[in-house]
């Protein structure tokens, strides 16, 4: 194999591992709602005011899995 | 990534700059470019909207007062619920911040515009500004005391330092994720869109069964364009959000 194609191949390997993390940001989200809604179904009357808080944490932990997608976008388009 | 399909797509043509005036000054470029327009076309709109919304008036409020004076609430709720009344000195610059990002983001997603926000130098610019100015009112209402932020109260002598050295840390790393939250948000979130626009361009360049399946991206397009709107306006909201809570910090540092 040419060296080239090596470095092409360890780019889109590369990529693919990066993807991983938005794997983990879906758990986490997933976490997030699954417990914001076990906790409103035993208290549905404060739900209206969580719901910020809710949503806050959904894109500061939806932020990170955008940080590997972003590597992955970088690794793909840009290296 | 050029296909032999179909013509070849590059996601992150989107996000060059391109100047628009030439303007040089003792060598430097100083150039209008297509950012910088966008940028003012933001504040123009922003202050349009705000201008033409409190202008008042009419007893019942039109479409676009009610828009301004939604805006207006939200974030007063927001810097009041965070900072408490006397963060509210700092509501014009909250208000500027989330009305200049929140447009920034949502003329952005216009096909054939420019996202000012997803270029980096514009958001650690901004998120620099948050943090000097948190550094500078803390030090300048608090003196010494600022740095109690770094201390917190019923911790163990002996992992203080420890404690002491996280802390500190965090602090100095929060404009780097304040910007980098936005950044990458916009930035990850056009490829997307762009990579699958390619998908739709390159399945219609395709042979004439594969054709149909154009329609498939095209569908995942209007989506993510759905998705996208609600980023743009959640990351803006996010943005404002953690400038408020680290404005708290510098008014009530240890309050914690």
């Amino acid at each position: 194999m040419e060296p080239h194609e090596l470095a092409l191949a360890a780019k889109y390997v590369g990529a693919g591992l990066a993807a991983i993390g938005t794997g983990a940001a879906g758990i986490g989200v997933g976490t997030l709602f699954g417990q914001f809604l076990n906790g409103a179904l035993r208290n549905p009357s404060a739900v209206d005011g969580q719901f910020g808080r809710l949503i806050f944490g959904f894109a500061v932990t939806e932020a990170l899995g955008i940080f590997a997608l972003l590597i992955a976008f970088l690794l793909l388009f840009a290296v | 990534m050029a296909s032999p399909a179909g013509p070849a797509i590059n996601p992150i043509e989107q996000f060059s700059l391109s100047p628009i005036v030439q303007i040089e000054i003792a060598h430097r470029d100083f150039s209008l470019t297509n950012s910088s327009l966008f940028m003012i076309l933001a504040v123009v709109l922003a202050c349009a909207l705000m201008a033409v919304g409190a202008r008042g008036g009419a007893g019942v409020p039109g479409r676009l007062q009610a828009l301004a004076e939604m805006a207006y609430e939200f974030v007063a709720g927001m810097v009041r619920s965070a900072c408490g009344e006397s963060g509210m000195r700092f509501f014009p610059l909250v208000f500027s911040l989330f009305m200049f990002i929140l447009i920034c983001n949502l003329v952005g997603l216009i096909p054939y515009s420019f996202t000012v926000t997803s270029h980096i130098i514009v958001t650690a610019s901004l998120a620099l500004l948050v943090f000097f100015t948190v550094v500078v009112i803390g030090v300048k209402e608090h003196g010494l005391h600022f740095f109690k932020l770094f201390v917190p109260s019923g911790v163990p002598i002996y992992i203080l330092p420890l404690v002491v050295a996280i802390e500190v840390i965090s602090f100095l790393t929060r404009p780097l994720s304040h910007s980098v939250r936005l950044f990458a948000n916009m930035l990850a979130g056009h490829i997307t869109l762009n990579v699958f626009g390619g998908f739709v361009v390159m399945l219609l360049g395709a042979g004439v069964g594969v054709k149909a399946l154009a329609v498939l991206p095209f569908a995942m397009t209007i989506g993510l364009d759905a998705l996208e709107l609600l980023v743009a306006f959640l990351q803006a909201y996010v943005f404002a959000m953690l400038t408020c809570m680290y404005l708290n910090d510098a008014l009530h540092p240890g309050g914690h």
